[in-house]
């Protein structure tokens, strides 16, 4: 497969790095059924253990692009790989085994209301199939490093909107996905709270997991002081993988 | 941490109250009810043909006209000898003039007929249930023993009943078959509903890794259950009005025309379970057709 040459591929962001990309995009368009397209030939690759920051105006394309990495929608044109394979391939039994690759947070949040902290959280090795006693253990620990320990039992309608997003990257990260996807993971907090999350996500980023973030907070952008992605009309403008450190 | 968890058990995936949950309950309840009462009423219906075909098969009448030499009753006393000697024949009476009388008087009026119009006497025969005589080898007796007789053998009737029973028993089918059709017509359609109002949750339980298949088992299990519900309390309110008409309805027309027996209220029982099955495909179905469409 050729390398992509509007792209930076993860040995120019990460010397060294001989991984291939887990996520790749090559010349990707997107359009909703007759409306105008919504990406026109973004092509950019994200090493593996990378973190990058996806900005762009409201309508940019920034949601899309994560709904086709988390396989939310098909691309209706170019190609997109996710840990090597070519989703357009992909068969519908085995687009489940890849999803459990990948964690997904919301803006805005998209816990299930009729279950408890506990139980939204638990969500991924319960769809597994892992027995409770398997699990429980594992998340009640991971809540407890979200900062939810003593609220296992609390409904999601009883806690703030920071204990919510904490809580949806929780069930975002309980299966250790190889990439975790935050779609305006802070849109909906206050400052504080959203240094907590950036904080939090950096966390996953240093034990492996690839993060994207889908944002157009500025300031956190510019704390976190990591590549940017950055879209404008459907179209990737700026891929600036300059700003590396993670911050502290 | 075990004291935490001691009481603790998963929450169903899906909502346990759900909007239109209980419109779609009284509706299967309501069909459930129809089937029930349609299995006991096919079965009653079948039950009064049988006793009306026994009643007729099992009896023959015989027309006996008397010659000049005999007088009618003579004449009907000699075929009721005759007959009741034919193998196959379990008694033979023959009707005196007054029951002759009575069974033309519906057809000419109450004022006794002049003496001189001859009224044939009629032979009531009952036949060995096990071995009825057949029709013929009665008229050859007659014939055999000089008696002027015609045999009827109500076969015609019977069989004018039996095709009534054939008829009322498709009925029963074709109506079973139509309210569990509506069945799983409510279900698939509530099924999309549901879908539909849950496509957060199914986008979620998706991102968390479940399959098609892991999601169309929680609709097909949660209107497998709600149906066997309702299946339930359908079924009971039917065999409760069966029960009372059995009960109450003794003398009644509707009964005599109806008899329902105490085990024919058995027949809804396997509705609940019947209904479950036909939610159960109904819903898995659908929900596969809509999941497969998704991306």
């Amino acid at each position: 497969m050729s390398r992509n040459p509007e792209a930076e591929s993860a040995a120019d962001i990460y010397p060294g790095t001989l991984a291939p990309p887990v996520v790749r995009f090559e010349k990707v368009s997107m359009r909703y059924g007759a409306g105008p397209p919504v990406l026109h030939d973004v092509s950019f690759d994200l090493a593996s253990g990378s973190f990058h920051f996806l900005t762009g105006a409201s309508g940019s394309g920034k949601t899309t692009v994560l709904r086709l990495i988390y396989l939310g929608d098909r691309a209706t044109g170019g190609r997109v790989e996710l840990m090597g394979r070519d989703v357009a391939t992909l068969g519908r039994r085995e687009r489940p085994a890849l999803r459990r690759r990948i964690g997904v947070v919301f803006q805005e949040f998209r816990l299930l209301s009729h279950l408890s902290v506990f139980d939204n959280a638990a969500l991924g090795p319960r769809i597994a199939g892992r027995k409770p006693a398997s699990y429980r253990a594992d998340v009640v620990e991971l809540l407890a490093w979200v900062g939810l320990r003593d609220r296992l039992h609390a409904m999601p309608d009883a806690l703030s909107g920071g204990e919510k997003q904490r809580l949806a990257i929780a069930r975002a990260v309980v299966n250790r996905p190889d990439i975790l996807l935050a779609d305006e993971p802070t849109g909906n907090v206050d400052p504080a709270i959203a240094l907590r999350i950036l904080r939090l996500l950096t966390e996953l980023n240093r034990v492996g997991t690839t993060v994207l973030i889908a944002s157009h907070d500025e300031d956190l952008v510019a704390r976190a002081g990591k590549p940017v992605l950055h879209l404008s009309d459907g179209r990737l403008s700026r891929f600036d993988p300059a700003a590396r450190e993670s911050p502290q | 941490m075990s004291a935490e968890f001691a009481n603790w058990w998963p929450a169903p995936l899906l909502p346990r109250r759900d909007g239109g949950a209980a419109s779609l309950f009284f509706v299967i309840a309501v069909l459930s009810f129809l089937a029930s009462l349609s299995a006991i009423g096919g079965l009653a219906a079948q039950r009064a043909a049988d006793g009306w075909k026994d009643q007729l098969i099992g009896s023959a009448t015989v027309i006996v006209r008397a010659s000049a030499s005999d007088t009618p009753d003579a004449a009907a006393a000699r075929a009721a000898e005759v007959l009741a000697g034919v193998r196959g024949v379990s008694e033979a009476r023959a009707l005196d003039k007054a029951r002759a009388d009575a069974l033309i008087a519906r057809f000419v009026g109450p004022e006794p007929l002049p003496a001189d119009v001859p009224i044939p006497r009629l032979v009531a025969i009952d036949l060995d249930a096990a071995a009825p005589a057949k029709p013929a080898a009665l008229a050859a007796a007659l014939k055999a023993a000089g008696v002027d007789g015609t045999v009827e053998d109500h076969g015609p009737w019977a069989a004018q009943i039996m095709r009534g029973a054939a008829l009322a028993r498709w009925l029963a089918i074709g109506l079973l078959t139509v309210i569990a059709a509506a069945a799983g017509a409510v279900i698939a359609f509530a099924a999309r509903q549901g879908l539909s109002a849950r496509r957060d949750l199914v986008e979620v339980l998706h991102l968390a890794g479940a399959t098609d298949g892991f999601i169309a088992r929680l609709f097909q299990l949660r209107f497998a259950r709600t149906a066997a519900q309702a299946g339930i309390v359908g079924a009971a309110a039917a065999i409760g009005v069966a029960a009372a008409l059995r009960q109450f309805g003794a003398g009644q027309s509707l009964a005599a025309l109806l008899p329902v027996a105490w085990t024919d209220l058995a027949a809804p029982l396997p509705w609940p379970l019947i209904a479950a099955l036909i939610a159960a495909i109904a819903a898995r179905v659908t929900v596969d057709a809509v999941l497969k469409r998704s991306p």
